[in-house]
C-alpha cells in the first residue's frame, strides 16, 4: 500500500514536471508595439511608454486614437487594426511587464 | 538513438580547437529539453528574433550565426550620405545580445545540411538546430542590370547594404562640383525599403540646395508609382522645386544598362551620364536562402504566416527582407515585428503547442528634410495563406498637413532609430 502510494505521487511528481505550463506569449499584436515604444529604461524617446502602465489608460487612449478624437500620426492608423478584445489584452500585457 | 553528450560551449570550443567536423543530429527536444534554435543573420529580423526567443522561454538553446562583428543599420543611412550623421552612428555589435545568454558565433553560414538538421559554417564546424530561422537579409542581383558588376559598384555605388558603399556615394557627392547631374537608379518591386530611393532623393537635395545649388537630380525608376508618392512629390515641389525630376517607368524611366566607364546610365529612351549615379540595382533573398532551397524563383522565400516556417523547407523559417511577407514591406520595422511573432510561434512549436495566429505591424518614416517627416503604416494577419492588410487600418501621414506635423514625424522617426536599436542591441 505504501509502496502504491508512493508510486502514485511519483506519478503526480512526473506529471507536474514534464506537463511544463504552456509557453506565456504576448497576445496578438503586443510584442509589435515595442518597435516604437520602448520596453528599456535605458533609451530616451518621444513615444509613451507602456510598461507597467495602468491598462485602462492604455485601452482609452487606443480606443480615442482609432475614432480620431484624440490627436495622432501614425497610432490613428494602427489602432484602427485591432479590435477592443485585442486592445484589451495587449494593454494587459504591458500592464503586467516590469520596466 | 545514440547522442554524445557536449554542452553547447564545449561542442564549439572543441570544434574550433580540432577544426574538426562534429555533427550532433538527434535533435534535443527527443530528450525533454525545449530545444535548439540557430538564427542565420544577426540583423533587425535575426537579432530580434534571437533575443525574443530568449526572453520567452530563456531554456532554450539559442545561436546566432553572423559573419560579422559589427551591424550596420540601414535606416538613417541616407541621413550620412547627405553629410547629417556618421556613420558610427549606424553600427552596432553583437556584446549585449552575448551577455543575454545567446552563443554568437562570428562565421558564415556556407550550407544547410537538413537531413542532419545542422548549419555548416566556413571552418566546417558545424551547429545543430531542431529549428532554424534564416534571417539572412538580401543580396544583389548581379546578373540583374547589364554592365553593373561588383566592379561597377566601385564607381557607381548602391549603397543599398550601409557601410563602405553610403560612404562611397557621400564621398563621390561631396567632392562633385556645383552644377553636377546626380542620378538615382530605382529598381523594380520588391525591394528592400520601398521608400527608400526617394529618401535618398530628398536628403541629397537637401545637401544640394545650400551647398550645391546649380546641381540637379534625376531619378530614373523602373515602376510607375511608389510608397508615399503623393506625398514625396508635394513635398518636393515645397522644399526642393526644379531640384529632383523623377522618370517613371512609362515615360522611360527603366534603366536597361550602366556603363561605369563613363558613368553612363542607359535607358529605353536614352542615356544620361552622371556627375554621380547611384544604381539601386535588382535584390533577391541573400545567397543562404537560395543555397538550402527555401527560395523560389523569384528569388525571394514563401513562409507560411503564423510561423514564417519555410513553404519549401520543413523546420526552417524565414523572416525579414528575405520573405514573402505578403503585404508587408521588407524594412526594418517589419523585420522586428516579424522576428518577435516567428519567436513566440517557435517557443510554442517546441513545446508542442499550437501557435497562436499572429498580429503584425508595420512604420515606415522618411525624412523629406531633417525637419519633415512622413509615415506609412500598416496592421497584418493571416489571411488565406498570406500576411494581409487588415482593412480600414493603416495608410499615410494627411496631405496638406501643417509643417508641425511633419516636424513631429521626423520627430517619432528618431526616436523610433533609438527604441529599436535598443530593442535589437542595446
Amino acid at each position: 500500500m505504501k509502496r502504491i502510494y508512493c508510486l502514485a505521487a511519483l506519478a503526480v511528481l512526473f506529471a507536474s514536471t514534464s506537463a511544463a505550463p504552456a509557453i506565456d506569449v504576448a497576445p496578438a499584436g503586443a510584442a509589435a508595439c515595442s518597435g516604437c515604444h520602448p520596453m528599456s529604461r535605458a533609451v530616451e524617446t518621444p513615444f509613451t511608454r507602456l510598461t507597467g502602465r495602468n491598462p485602462a489608460d492604455i485601452v482609452t487612449a487606443t480606443q480615442e486614437f482609432r475614432t480620431g478624437q484624440r490627436p495622432a500620426t501614425v497610432m490613428g492608423r494602427l489602432a484602427k487594426g485591432f479590435t477592443d478584445d485585442e486592445i484589451k489584452a495587449i494593454a494587459a500585457w504591458y500592464a503586467a511587464q516590469k520596466e | 538513438m545514440t547522442r554524445h553528450h557536449v554542452s553547447r560551449r564545449d561542442f564549439l570550443k572543441r570544434t574550433t580547437a580540432s577544426a574538426a567536423a562534429v555533427t550532433i543530429s538527434a535533435p534535443a527536444i527527443a530528450e525533454g529539453a525545449p530545444g535548439r534554435v540557430v538564427v542565420v543573420g544577426g540583423g533587425f529580423a535575426g537579432a530580434t528574433c534571437a533575443r525574443a526567443l530568449k526572453r520567452i522561454n530563456p531554456r532554450i538553446s539559442v545561436t546566432l550565426v553572423e559573419a560579422s562583428h559589427a551591424f550596420t543599420a540601414c535606416p538613417f543611412s541616407n541621413n550620412v550620405i547627405a553629410g547629417l550623421r556618421e556613420l558610427k552612428a549606424q553600427q552596432f555589435d553583437y556584446k549585449r545580445i552575448e551577455g543575454s545568454g545567446i552563443e554568437v558565433t562570428f562565421e558564415p553560414a556556407t550550407r544547410i545540411d537538413t537531413d542532419a538538421r545542422t548549419v555548416v559554417l566556413s571552418d566546417v564546424a558545424r551547429v545543430p538546430y531542431d529549428r532554424l530561422v534564416l534571417a539572412p537579409g538580401i543580396d544583389i542581383r548581379w546578373d540583374g542590370l547589364s554592365g553593373y558588376t561588383e566592379a561597377a559598384a566601385e564607381r557607381m555605388p548602391h549603397a543599398w547594404r550601409a557601410g563602405e558603399q553610403t560612404l562611397l556615394l557621400r564621398k563621390q557627392l561631396e567632392s562633385m562640383e556645383d552644377g553636377g547631374l546626380v542620378v538615382i537608379s530605382a529598381p523594380a518591386n520588391p525591394f528592400r525599403c520601398p521608400p527608400g530611393p526617394y529618401e535618398r532623393a530628398s536628403l541629397i537635395a537637401h545637401y544640394l540646395k545650400t551647398r550645391k545649388p546649380k546641381s540637379k537630380i534625376l531619378i530614373l525608376d523602373a515602376k510607375d508609382a511608389f510608397s508615399k508618392q503623393s506625398l514625396f512629390l508635394a513635398a518636393w515641389k515645397e522644399l526642393y522645386p526644379d531640384l529632383i525630376e523623377w522618370v517613371p517607368l512609362s515615360k522611360g524611366g527603366r534603366v536597361t544598362s550602366v556603363d561605369p566607364s563613363t558613368n553612363t546610365l542607359t535607358t529605353e529612351f536614352g542615356s544620361h551620364k552622371a556627375a554621380v549615379a547611384n544604381v539601386i540595382p535588382p535584390q533577391k533573398a541573400a545567397h543562404i536562402a537560395a543555397v538550402v532551397g527555401a527560395a523560389n524563383k523569384t528569388g525571394w522565400c514563401p513562409i507560411d504566416p503564423v510561423t514564417f516556417e519555410s513553404k519549401l523547407q520543413e523546420n526552417i523559417h524565414v523572416i525579414g527582407d528575405a520573405s514573402i511577407a505578403g503585404g508587408m514591406p521588407k524594412s526594418a520595422f517589419a523585420a522586428n515585428s516579424q522576428a518577435k511573432a516567428c519567436a513566440a510561434a517557435l517557443a510554442k512549436l517546441l513545446a508542442g503547442e499550437k501557435p497562436e495566429e499572429p498580429k503584425l505591424i508595420n512604420t515606415c518614416y522618411s525624412l523629406v528634410a531633417p525637419d519633415y517627416g512622413i509615415s506609412v503604416a500598416g496592421v497584418y494577419e493571416p489571411r488565406n495563406g498570406q500576411l494581409t492588410d487588415v482593412k480600414g487600418a493603416g495608410g499615410v501621414s494627411p496631405a496638406n498637413a501643417p509643417r508641425s506635423a511633419r516636424q513631429l514625424e521626423a520627430n517619432f522617426a528618431n526616436g523610433w532609430f533609438k527604441t529599436i536599436t535598443e530593442e535589437v542591441f542595446g
